[in-house]
């Protein structure tokens, strides 16, 4: 007993040391879960081409990223951070302290976000301002606002399905709910003359507005899986989910995507940037472990180039919308460069 | 008569409460069989979908090529390659090769894509580790079963419409067209999916396994095992025969109990804070994982050896004690010994627990995308239920019925284990 006691000891005690004297000659990654699913198939090709260890990814959500990104410089903290948004300015300060000064940003595409249905239901074209008045919490009726009194679609317009509305979707913690928010609801919001002239008065409370979905059942927060909701969406037809394009784009022989002002979710659409709900997505570098940690400037070449990230390439079939070609041209020649960020 | 009804009526009322009591008793345990029955019917609910989800994962579907190694499409020394340049080689180009030979008719370079895609991008891999074992097969051709693409594996299983033209195929109608001729030459087979269990993650489900994952799970329950029973057994051994009963060790006693629930991400944070911060160890390492685990399982070790080492007999501790042995020779050499089925069973169910958790590893990192298996418990890995939680939140379809295979894999480790504790319960139990 005693001896097992002290051999488990002295082994800790090793363990420990090797661990605090150990340098690191991976690339280690974390941030949002929208940009994981191409971040990792990058790394997976990277790690095959066999010069480096495959990068290890973490998905921590774009804030949780940031958090661990901005922490420090050396081994024990990450070089690269996935974003579903562009870095925010306090953000950038948390990184300043903390040493971290030279971060590169590189624009890796854009994703699109769908609200799709079950095949069986009736194909659907709805407005951000339609959308706006089915799942805020309060709208103007009568130029005031009131508790949202829809309950079937219809009720908002003749031309939309009399079903009960019924949206899945994903949870405040999500980076496609901010996505949603600021692309549909804010959107949506605006086009009330009477909302347009309270974000003059009080930025605030337009905040506000936008940003309350209702919560009586109509819309259902079903969690981080987005798999989870194209489940319900197929056993129960009436009902809409809100989530990324590469969804959509693996299930298309289950779900569609309704048309939002009159523009289709397809590749294309996104691509051209005619469909009004996508959003770019981001990888940030932190420049100071370019040289220390083996790897990082051959990584953002891989995720630079064409086979990775054009047209056909293989991020392309993951579901992720390639920019335009001189964007691609521009963002590339960037990050190869190492140009940090200027805030 | 009226004196008899009146010695009567208090059986007949007793006679009415008997019959109301069974009644009662009867109304129980049809609660009791129902709670049970609606209990079993969500367990079976729960393996049908699994399995029915599942099993065809376990197959995976193969397209067979006629594929010319040769060394001037490979890149290589016809006569005497060398092994590195074997490893470098070319070998999609092969494939691609074999391909457009299987369908000469396909011209164009948008057709020809289309055709190599109906096989894996991993399967040049296969392709290497096949000459790289056997060099002398360079310069010949051979007929190889390669790893089809995930989208002709989901075809091929019946998951998605094989139906030409039909809205949201992934495969285009020439795939499938292809596809419908390979499978008339027979050259399309479902073989048993080796990439499952040999492999690490990966972002192609045809190529994604379970291996690294497996063994993470190996290393951080080993860390646990080594940590949690020295440290469980010590504890409840001081606690439950040498410690004086006082308000301290009450104290500590609440504490434990109060620990074994817990919510295990809190452990997690723990974790975060001692180990990664203020130790310096490594991110997502299984030594990590496995110490986070280890504080997880101890009170549950520690209560179940307590009991344990409680239902040995006053009487055998007092005949040590009486023919003259000390207070730790009376441990040792009996209590422990004939307590240590308990502990073990309490042990075993500790660490099925630990295998089960993925709430605490996200703290440290153990949620991540890993694709080299890990050699020892310093590199990073993931563990069993984090690759089940990673798939299922794959875009992928091919990850659905790969994450209930790896939900059966989980399944079958913890059936084992709780096997293996009622075996040795049933073992070396001792009833007095």
């Amino acid at each position: 007993m005693r001896k097992t006691l002290a051999v488990a000891a002295v082994a800790l005690a090793t363990v420990s040391f090797a661990g605090a004297a150990q340098a690191r000659d991976q690339i280690r990654i974390v941030g949002s879960s929208t940009v994981y699913p191409f971040t990792t198939a990058v790394a997976e090709q990277f790690g095959k081409a066999g010069k480096f260890k495959t990068p290890v990814v973490e998905s921590t959500g774009t804030g949780g990223g940031f958090k661990l990104f901005c922490a420090g410089v050396g081994p024990d903290h990450p070089d690269l951070t996935n974003a579903s948004r562009a870095i925010k300015k306090s953000e950038m300060e948390a990184c300043a302290k903390n040493g971290v000064a030279d971060v590169v940003e590189m624009k890796v595409g854009y994703d699109g976000i769908v609200l799709a249905s079950s095949k069986k239901a009736k194909h659907i074209d709805v407005t951000r301002k339609q959308l706006f008045l089915a799942l805020a919490k309060e709208v103007p009726v009568n130029g005031k606002l009131v508790e949202n009194p829809y309950t079937t679609w219809n009720q908002i317009d003749p031309s939309l399905p009399a079903s009960k509305i019924e949206v899945l979707g994903p949870p405040p913690t999500s980076g496609t709910r901010d996505a949603f928010l600021e692309l549909v609801m804010e959107h949506g919001a605006e086009s009330f003359p009477e909302i347009k002239e309270l974000k003059k008065s009080d930025e605030k409370a337009f905040k506000k507005v936008f940003s309350s979905i209702r919560e009586d059942g109509a819309y259902v927060e079903a969690g981080e899986n987005d798999n989870l909701i194209v489940q319900k969406l197929d056993a129960n037809a009436n009902a809409f989910g809100i989530f990324g394009y590469s969804f959509l784009d693996q299930n298309g022989d289950k779900l569609q995507g309704a048309m939002v002002d009159g523009v289709a979710p397809t590749f294309e659409a996104i691509a051209a940037s005619k469909y009004p709900v996508s959003r770019p997505l981001f990888v940030y570098a932190k420049k100071a472990h370019v040289g220390q940690i083996p790897g990082i400037k051959e990584y953002l070449a891989e995720y630079t180039s064409e086979k990775a990230w054009g047209k056909s390439g293989y991020l392309a079939d993951k579901g992720l919308i390639p920019m335009p070609d001189t964007e691609r041209k521009e963002q590339a020649s960037k990050v190869n460069a190492l140009e940090a960020l200027k805030m | 008569m009226v004196e008899r009804t009146a010695v009567i009526s208090p059986t007949q009322a007793a006679a009415g409460r008997l019959k109301q009591r069974y009644a009662a008793e009867r109304r129980f345990k049809a609660l009791g069989i129902s709670a049970i029955a609606l209990a079993l019917g969500f367990l079976a609910m729960l393996l049908v979908t699994i399995l029915g989800n599942g099993l065809t994962a376990f197959v995976q579907t193969n397209v067979r090529l006629d594929v010319t190694l040769d060394a001037e499409t490979l890149g290589v020394d016809a006569v005497n390659p060398s092994a590195d340049a074997l490893g470098a080689a070319n070998y999609g180009q092969v494939i691609k090769n074999a391909m457009y030979k299987a369908f000469p008719a396909v011209e164009g370079r948008a057709e020809r894509r289309q055709l190599a895609a109906l096989v894996s991008s991993g399967a040049d891999v296969s392709l290497r580790k096949v000459l790289v074992a056997n060099p002398g097969l360079l310069g010949t051709t051979q007929s190889i079963w390669l790893t089809a693409d995930d989208d002709v594996d989901m075809a091929m299983k019946g998951h998605v419409s094989r139906q030409a033209g039909a809205e949201g195929n992934r495969l285009t109608d020439n795939q499938l067209a292809w596809l419908d001729q390979l499978e008339q030459r027979g050259d399309v087979a479902k073989k048993f999916n080796t990439a499952l269990f040999t492999t690490g993650d990966s972002r192609e489900p045809e190529q994604a396994g379970l291996w690294g994952a497996v063994v993470g799970s190996f290393f951080s329950l080993s860390i646990t095992l080594l940590v949690c029973f020295p440290l469980g057994v010590a504890t409840s051994v001081y606690l439950e025969e040498f410690a004086p009963k006082n308000r301290w060790t009450d104290l500590i006693e609440v504490n434990i109990n109060n620990l074994a629930a817990v919510p295990s991400v809190v452990f997690g944070l723990l974790g975060l804070a001692i180990f990664l911060n203020f130790f310096g160890f490594p991110r997502s390492a299984p030594l990590v994982g496995g110490l986070v685990l280890a504080l997880i399982s101890l009170p549950t070790i520690i209560i179940a050896g307590r009991a344990a080492m409680k239902a040995v007999p006053p009487s055998i501790r007092e005949a040590a004690l009486g023919l003259g042995a000390s207070k730790l020779q009376m441990v040792t050499d009996h209590v422990l010994p004939l307590s240590m089925p308990g502990i073990l069973t309490g042990t075993i169910l500790g660490m099925a627990h630990a295998l089960g958790e993925t709430a605490p590893l996200l703290m440290i990192g153990m949620v991540a995308f890993i694709v080299d298996i890990p050699a020892s418990p310093l590199d990073p890995s993931a563990v069993l239920p984090v690759q089940v939680y990673l798939w299922a939140d794959s875009p992928e379809r091919a990850f659905v019925e790969r994450t209930s295979a790896a939900i059966m894999v989980l399944l079958f480790f913890l059936a084992m284990m709780n096997v293996a504790a009622i075996l040795l319960r049933k073992k070396f139990e001792r009833r007095w």
